[in-house]
């Protein structure tokens, strides 16, 4: 059967100015519903863990308490070892860690992933050895890092670097191995060189994905820190963690936990940032 | 000159003993079923591909690798995304080391030139597929080549804007008179804008006519002589694409 399609109406005169409005209103709720729907999760994960944890306490004792304080328990830790001054240091001193491994990763990895994707020689040498060190987990290199470099600062540093050096290499390749062909024939024929169409063309071009490649170092580097850190450290929040599980501290392990986590997140938000002034062209 | 390419199902031979020699200045159209060689042939005079035997001649000097005298307009735009409509087309300038003023100054004028000085500041993502081959027709001007070579320029583009970016084309070929290469498969797009149509064979791709056509600008596309002269061509190609079996 044939159906008959009609569109009909819409003769009365259009108030752009009220259609307009009503169109920044729905936005800006979108945007307030997503804002307090992401909210509202992550406090109703924190009521949760404070309810289980005050009603295990007080009236059910389904287990020690001590294995699950309460979240008012962790503020009062943090708050007595920041008047106790360890807890900035802890911070400071695993920040300073992933600061300088990641820095040795960003550097050895953009280069080299530049490298590879270059130079055909250079690709065959190298390829086959990161292909074979990729699936092995570093964690498996510490204990050798630690007897080779001893157990200061330089087989930690050196153990983040190997760690976050992997994914920066891996998109720094890729990002300048793809490149479209065709904006380098567009770049040649307005007459660059192959030294313009490196700077004008592939890293450019390539930005992106090294972008995300530092991104997914950074993070990995905060996830590995706690293992460096669990051996021979004096302090770092990996420290505090080990140290507190010698005491059974469960407050201070959650504490060094909660502390990774709201770093991690706050040095996220900023490498959004920066990959939105630096590649403001995407979208 | 001959052109082979080595592909898994052997060797295929894309153009093959095709001579041709271009008039200084003149609109010259490439026509030809797919996969007759014309955008392989198009590739060689930019430089971009090596023929296999043979070689190009431009003014004279053997075409070894692109250049800047042979400006390149790409039926994909071809665009540099980071870069703005203005960056874009200040390019050809940049690397030739021109002081930034003058730079700015280039890529004003040819902007303006195609209609888009109100939009230098957008990035290609911004624009719709006229304008932003209208930014690559500018960026290849602003860089003052000798020839401008164009594939398929507006194959992508919807029949009203690419019958105005025709117009258009002219208007700026009339300005600057370049020698213009430009590859298409539309008859009427080739009638209305070319002094000789190249009329090639299908594969492997050699010269089937030259047609020379000498009606004044701006043509009329529905007048008797403009429709006489594209069944003529329609006649030439149409035999072209039934013996390659492309129907």
């Amino acid at each position: 059967m044939a159906a008959r399609v009609e569109a009909r109406g819409g003769a009365a005169p259009l108030d752009l100015a009220a259609i307009e409005a009503a169109s920044a209103r729905q936005e800006r709720r979108r945007r307030w519903q997503r804002v307090s729907t992401r909210t509202l999760s992550l406090l109703a994960l924190f009521g949760a863990w404070w309810a289980v944890a005050a009603a295990n306490a007080t009236y059910f004792k389904w287990f020690n308490p001590v294995l699950l304080p309460a979240p008012p328990a962790i503020g009062k830790e943090a708050w007595r070892l920041l008047v106790l001054g360890t807890l900035q240091w802890d911070v400071l001193a695993s920040l300073a860690r992933v600061a300088q491994g990641f820095v040795l990763a960003a550097i050895l990895g953009v280069v080299a992933g530049t490298l590879v994707a270059r130079v055909r020689t250079i690709e065959n040498v190298v390829e086959p050895v990161l292909d074979v060190l990729r699936p092995i987990p570093p964690l498996a290199f510490l204990p050798l890092l630690v007897l080779y470099l001893g157990i200061g600062e330089a087989s930690k540093i050196g153990f983040i670097a190997y760690s976050a050096f992997f994914p920066i290499f891996t998109t720094t390749r890729e990002g300048i191995k793809y490149v479209d062909p065709l904006l380098v024939r567009a770049a040649e024929s307005l007459g660059a060189t192959q030294r313009d169409i490196l700077r004008y063309v592939i890293i450019p071009a390539a930005m992106p994905s090294i972008l995300t490649g530092l991104r997914l170092s950074f993070a990995l580097s905060f996830f590995v820190i706690v293992a460096a850190e669990f051996i021979a450290a004096e302090r770092g929040l990996g420290f505090l963690i080990n140290d507190a599980r010698e005491f059974f501290r469960v407050d201070r392990m959650l504490l060094g936990a909660a502390a990774i986590g709201l770093l991690g997140y706050g040095f996220n938000q900023l490498f959004g940032r920066l990959e939105r002034a630096l590649v403001p062209w995407k979208d | 000159m001959s052109k082979v390419y080595v592909t898994r199902q052997g060797p295929m031979i894309a153009v093959h003993d095709l001579s041709l020699e271009m008039r200084h200045e003149h609109f010259v159209c490439l026509l030809g079923p797919s996969g007759c060689g014309k955008s392989t042939l198009l590739s060689m005079i930019a430089g971009f591909v090596t023929p296999t035997s043979g070689r190009i001649l431009v003014d004279g000097r053997p075409v070894t690798r692109p250049g800047r005298d042979r400006g390149v307009v790409f039926q994909e735009y071809v665009l540099f995304p980071w870069r703005t409509a203005r960056q874009n087309v200040e390019l050809g300038p940049l690397l030739q080391r021109l002081p930034s003023a003058e730079q700015q100054q280039i890529a004003e004028r040819y902007l303006a030139l195609v209609g888009l000085a109100e939009h230098a500041h957008k990035y290609p993502r911004e624009l719709s597929g006229g304008m932003k081959q209208r930014v690559a027709i500018a960026r290849a001007l602003a860089n003052a080549p000798q020839v401008l070579l164009m594939d398929e320029p507006f194959g992508a583009l919807d029949a009203q804007t690419r019958e105005v970016m025709q117009e258009e084309l002219l208007k700026i070929w009339l300005a600057e008179r370049k020698t213009i290469v430009f590859v298409t498969h539309s008859i009427s797009e080739s009638l209305y804008l070319a002094d000789d149509i190249v009329v090639m064979t299908a594969r492997p791709g050699r010269i089937k006519e030259i047609v020379r056509v000498d009606l004044p600008r701006p043509r009329e596309r529905g007048s008797p002589e403009f429709v006489a002269i594209a069944r003529s061509v329609e006649r030439l190609v149409k035999e072209e694409v039934l013996k390659a079996g492309l129907v």
